[in-house]
């Protein structure tokens, strides 16, 4: 009887992941021979995609429409720069000081948003984020409500930018520009192998179950009260580090940039639902729409915005799975599959316990 | 006295609150949809009553007596159009189109009427005040909480009197039956879009009137409706009234205290009540 198995793994997942592999070693090389505006544009690519992971965690797997993630960024971003001046902590120390203070306002967030139903909760958490952002300007340490600079010995003192300084023999922001990449490049990997870890392990398959039918899901036990909680910690956690991480690659830092509501959010919304979203593969693929549309319109002002938004309207009303979407459900091509598919075992041990 | 005098000006800014909130509470209780663009057609209407105001030499309150069937029209088109295309049993197709739109609106206005901060001009009424007492009350304001009163009542009477009301009422109960008795949902619905339309073009009189504005206004004034709907209780339109007066005596007396708390003490005052009573303070529809 044993003569089945449940697998994940296709032909084209073997291949992508082969693949992967390459690209990961390529992009860990790449500051040896790019230029430093390429890593830049990377360094925002990668940030926006880690991003656009967590958002879609939320929303594509946990049903939780956010239009709050904002607060998260601002609030990791601000902690990194406040334990900074206040405390003289190294940046890098930062990143983690900025996911957990992520973490902590996550909480009283959760418990607030929670209690508003559906699509009430988009709007609770822009609140809560709202209240963050005018507290946070509040904050006289950390400038106010006209922002503040990070201080430079704090700058200077990243762990790591003096080696690759004298390594790529290159001036010092330039290094600092490589070591932020290399971050960002690790935050991504991190954010995408631990998303699909996690969408393949029996949670993962309770949060899909979820995703598809509520009901149906609570029917056999998942519970969706703990799982809702689970994603939005998770999701507030690495969304405070890539914000503390993009405003340390910045070095200014304002209430009005970090709590931006089109940057972080947005943009973020856009691309999972233009790329496709509940899947891994679709932010990727939007965020590469994303850069792209930047790039082409990025002197046409406001129209760049409406086009983006008109885009992400039309897919949301004729495709609603996004481009990704259209793109597998003709070729039935799946990158990081997570569906459990039966498959019979080519031995022949059918006989002996039959 | 002087305390007497923030609590008034507060529960008058409520008016405005409140005729944020009506249409927004209208969609909600009649198709679950909540429109995260509603902020920006309220700035839309605003500019439109503006132009006719500056294009044609209008008083404001006939540019906004013609904004209205434009506005009305507007609503209409986007619910049968679009709107009704995205409504179901899945939230996030209308959170996102309704977020696209926003980003769209604010961002066409820009380009239509650059990013400077705009005012409609209303005349001698912009500084005209009566006394009651020892306090002065502006004219704009008493006006504006007038109007906030008359449309609730003029939805209440809508929503329990008339035959629209009735099929308001009976395809947010279940619209499957609603339409085996020949009530189309996707007519209803664009009337009450149209309708949530006309409130906002009323709304929008008076934002553009009392203060400036300008393309990225929107998304504050979606901000303080959900509040003030939240705070009444789902579906209840005198509860919005209330929940908007609630909103803007807690930013009058926050604004008392420092001014730089105005904004931040409505929120606050929003989120302790959702602690306190979850579902707001007159629920009167359990979803």
């Amino acid at each position: 009887m044993a003569g089945y198995t449940v697998t994940t793994r296709t032909r084209a997942s073997q291949i992508a992941a082969a693949f992967a592999l390459v690209l990961l070693i390529v992009a860990i090389l790449l500051p040896a021979f790019a230029s430093r505006s390429l890593i830049q544009d990377l360094f925002f690519i990668l940030t926006m995609l880690t991003l656009a992971q967590y958002w879609n965690l939320l929303a594509g797997y946990g049903g939780l429409v956010s239009v709050g993630q904002q607060a998260f960024v601002g609030f990791g971003a601000y902690s990194l720069f406040g334990g900074a001046i206040l405390w003289g902590l190294n940046p890098i120390a930062g990143l983690l000081l900025a996911g957990v203070a992520a973490l902590i306002i996550a909480v009283p967030t959760a418990f607030f948003a929670f209690r508003l139903q559906g699509a009430y909760f988009a709007i609770g958490t822009w609140v809560v984020a709202e209240v963050v952002r005018l507290s946070v300007a509040q904050w006289k340490a950390v400038g106010g409500g006209t922002g503040t600079s990070l201080p430079r010995d704090a700058r200077d003192a990243m762990w790591g930018a003096e080696w690759i300084e004298i390594a790529f023999d290159t001036r010092s922001s330039a290094a600092r520009d490589i070591l932020a990449y290399w971050l960002a490049l690790l935050l991504a990997v991190a954010t995408i192998g631990g998303i699909y870890w996690f969408l393949r392990t029996k949670r993962g398959l309770a949060l899909a179950a979820l995703r598809d039918n509520v009901e149906a899901a609570r029917s056999v036990g998942v519970d969706s009260e703990r799982m809702k909680w689970v994603v939005f910690l998770v999701a507030a956690f690495g969304t405070g580090i890539a914000g503390g991480l993009i405003f340390l690659q910045n070095g200014r830092i304002s209430p009005d940039s970090a709590f931006s509501v089109i940057d972080w959010t947005a943009f973020v919304i856009f691309i999972v639902v233009i790329g496709g979203i509940g899947t891994i593969e679709g932010p990727i693929l939007g965020v590469l729409i994303f850069f792209g549309l930047q790039t082409l319109l990025a002197d046409f002002g406001s129209w760049y915005l409406m086009v983006l938004g008109g885009l992400g309207i039309v897919v949301m009303l004729f495709a609603p799975g996004g481009l990704w979407g259209l793109l597998s459900d003709r070729t039935g091509l799946r990158l990081f599959p997570i569906q459990r598919r039966l498959e019979r075992r080519a031995t022949i041990e059918e006989n002996s316990d039959g | 006295m002087i305390w007497v005098d923030t609590v008034l000006q507060g529960v008058l800014l409520g008016g405005l609150y409140a005729l944020f909130a009506l249409g927004l509470s209208l969609v909600f209780g009649i198709m679950r949809l909540v429109n995260l663009a509603h902020g920006d057609l309220i700035v839309l209407a605003a500019y439109l009553i503006l132009m006719l105001v500056t294009l044609l030499g209008l008083g404001p309150f006939v540019a906004a007596l013609i904004a209205l069937p434009v506005m009305f029209a507007v609503g209409w088109v986007l619910q049968r159009l679009v709107l009704n295309r995205v409504l179901g049993p899945d939230i996030l197709p209308p959170l996102l189109v309704t977020f696209g739109l926003s980003v769209v609106l604010q961002n066409a206005l820009q380009e239509g009427f650059s990013a400077d901060s705009r005012r409609i001009p209303a005349g001698w009424l912009e500084t005209a005040s009566v006394p009651v007492g020892p306090i002065s009350l502006g004219v704009m304001p008493l006006l504006t909480f007038g109007s906030a009163i008359l449309v609730t009542l003029a939805l209440q009477f809508v929503f329990y009197r008339t035959a629209l009301g009735r099929a308001f009422r009976a395809t947010s109960d279940d619209p499957v039956t609603a339409s085996l008795m020949g009530v189309k949902p996707a007519s209803v619905f664009a009337m009450a879009t149209g309708i949530a339309m006309v409130v906002v073009t009323i709304a929008a009189l008076y934002l553009g009137t009392r203060a400036n504005f300008d393309p990225t206004t929107g998304p504050a004034r979606l901000i303080y409706a959900f509040e003030a709907v939240i705070i009444g209780g789902l579906g209840s339109l005198w509860g919005t009234l209330a929940g908007g007066i609630i909103i803007g005596v807690a930013q009058t007396v926050g604004a008392k205290i420092n001014p730089e708390w105005q904004i931040l003490a409505g929120h606050v005052a929003f989120l302790v009540v959702l602690l306190v009573r979850p579902r707001g303070l007159f629920p009167r529809a359990f979803d």
